[in-house]
């Protein structure tokens, strides 16, 4: 196919992935802070959508966030990301999908960085072989998770029991989107959309009916700077971020924010807590914050899982008034058993933030 | 050409991050650090190109080469393609292994950070785990991921985890074979080196501050002093 002109341009922006056959690494804050993601990132691909995506329990971190917290050396990192990598080609698979931004930066990274400097990438093959006596291949391909749910997103629409709308008026749902920056800050071709225009998460948006809010501070980091968040002392860092991206988008009456990296649910979750705590403001209508989501209990609930299976209780801003909204049914005796159905003691509540 | 500078070039996040920055500016006006902390990513990447020893001595001792949260957004805008956020990653690497981190108040929490990410890594397979995320350390997780902390093998089971079971899954145990090769991976690709540096300089400077390691972990990890915001008088 010839592309010209505008056709031409956007092309630049679009990504190809392969249709099926991944191997699958989990990620540190994800299956840690929004557990049920992952699992329902995988029931989606290989239950609803067929798909083939392979886990074994040897994968470990790719040691991401120790690497940007620069607590160990460059080639240390490279080895770890090496060694997933022959875990992928013994288990025979060619594709990698990853489930963390930073992970999905790394790998990126290292690849890159390896086809620049090749004698960097026969040390680590060194190196691997001396620790592990494993040996490995480079992935054809390397996606994260969300980039699967982007390509499939039309399909997960066609079984849609709910969509982002208004149930009552039919209005879009009014939706914030952020993608997080090692999506496609450092190596804007990688990512659906580029760095400029990335589409992975507004596709999704607009696919399952919602309408995607533009705002001043969109594309401003969530505020982790991991070593920034990490330490408590420069935790002032983090807060300022997200307060900065909520002062922005407070104007345009966000119903909720869809998220691509697992870090940066937590803190626009958790600083909106700590934000109505220091300073007595609540984002969300009537003292309740703006919900935040990660991109697999968007699709989940699109698909009409139950909230609560979603893991949407251990978030601290109220889910609620969003599903009352949307009009998804839910059960508020069941929000916070334990396994198995069993009674457990309840959280505390805040000071200031509306829960239900 | 300086000595440090040399030293700096033999890193590949050096090599990728300068080309030839032009002074333009870009990377501070886009940088969410530079927003809050007295930090100017255009000055310190020209800095390192002047080859001064003296002046990156200077760096590497310094505060503002630790304000820097990696988000990379620099990567994006800078006109010449550099990456100022590589070659902050560069400059704290020399600084480590020369042990002139334990000069600034910022740099010495390299001491805490590295004692807590690469303990999970070697004992728990990941960088981040719920099984040493302390409610106290985390007041902003509120109350309720303190639950969740109080109740994990009820909630983690509830959502499908495999908390610290056999097989594959969400927060599973990592087999110690499996960890016995990461520990591997750290002595042959200079990872447990960096640790017992790391931990020898810190223990002098403990020393030298008149505290206990321990103090001096609860101290680097919890103590700011005032001048480190552009909003401080």
């Amino acid at each position: 196919m010839i592309y010209q002109g505008k056709q031409k341009i956007w092309s630049d922006y679009q990504k190809d992935i392969p249709d099926d056959h991944w191997f699958y690494v989990r990620s540190c804050i994800r299956q840690s802070f929004f557990p049920a993601s992952e699992k329902y990132f995988l029931k989606i691909c290989r239950d609803l959508l067929g798909k083939d995506v392979y886990e074994t329990e040897h994968h470990t971190t790719c040691g991401g966030i120790a690497y940007h917290s620069d607590t160990i050396p460059q080639e240390t990192a490279m080895t770890i990301v090496a060694r997933q990598f022959a875990l992928m080609k013994e288990a025979g698979y060619k594709n990698l999908v990853t489930s963390c931004i930073t992970s999905f930066g790394n790998y990126t990274e290292i690849i890159e960085t390896w086809r620049e400097f090749p004698e960097l990438e026969a040390k680590i093959r060194e190196n691997l072989w001396k620790a592990c006596r494993r040996e490995f291949d480079i992935p054809e391909y390397v996606a994260h998770a969300s980039d699967l749910i982007f390509k499939f997103k039309d399909e997960i629409g066609s079984l849609a029991k709910y969509h982002l709308v208004d149930g009552v008026t039919g209005e879009p749902l009014r939706v914030v989107e952020h993608i997080g920056c090692h999506y496609s800050k450092m190596f804007p071709h990688k990512g659906f959309g580029g760095a400029e225009y990335p589409c992975v998460l507004s596709g999704m948006v607009e696919s399952w009916g919602g309408h995607v809010i533009d705002y001043p501070e969109r594309r401003h980091c969530c505020g982790f700077g991991f070593r920034q968040y990490l330490v408590k002392a420069n935790r002032g860092y983090s807060v300022s971020n997200t307060h900065k991206k909520f002062e922005s988008m407070e104007p345009y009456h966000p119903d909720m924010i869809i998220t691509n990296c697992p870090g940066c649910p937590y803190f626009l979750d958790r600083w909106q807590y700590v934000i109505s705590e220091m300073e007595g403001k609540t984002y969300g209508q009537n003292g309740y914050g703006i919900p935040v989501f990660t991109y697999e209990e968007v699709a989940g609930l699109v698909l009409g899982f139950d909230p609560w299976d979603l893991g949407l209780q251990i978030h601290q801003v109220a889910v609620e008034p969003l599903l009352e909204k949307i009009g998804i049914p839910y059960d508020p005796k069941k929000k916070y058993l334990g396994l198995d159905g069993k009674e457990i003691m309840k959280p505390g509540l805040p000071t200031v933030l509306k829960c239900c | 050409m300086g000595k440090f500078y040399d030293e700096l070039c033999k890193d590949y996040r050096f090599k990728e991050g300068l080309k030839t920055c032009i002074n333009c500016g870009t990377c501070t006006a886009i940088c969410p650090a530079a927003e809050f902390y007295r930090y100017d990513p255009r000055k310190i990447v020209d800095t390192v190109q002047r080859k001064d020893d003296a002046a990156i001595e200077a760096l590497l001792k310094s505060e503002t080469i630790w304000y820097c949260g990696e988000c990379m957004s620099c990567v994006t805008r800078c006109p010449r393609k550099n990456g100022p956020g590589l070659v902050i990653m560069a400059l704290r690497n020399l600084s480590i292994k020369l042990g002139y981190f334990t000069e600034s108040e910022k740099g010495r929490q390299v001491y805490p950070l590295t004692k807590a990410l690469n303990g999970n890594v070697l004992n728990y397979g990941y960088c981040v785990h719920p099984a040493t995320f302390a409610y106290s350390d985390h007041p902003e997780a509120g109350p309720v991921f303190e639950w969740v902390l109080n109740n994990k093998e009820d909630v983690y089971g509830r959502l499908g985890a495999n908390y610290q079971g056999k097989g594959p899954g969400v927060l599973r145990h990592i087999p110690q074979e499996d960890l016995d090769e990461l520990k591997a991976i750290y002595d042959v690709s200079g990872g447990t080196e960096r640790l017992e540096l790391v931990e020898k300089y810190s223990r002098a400077k403990a020393e030298e501050m008149g505290m206990s390691i321990e103090e001096y972990t609860a101290y680097t990890f919890n103590h700011i002093s005032p001048g480190h915001f552009n909003n401080e008088q």
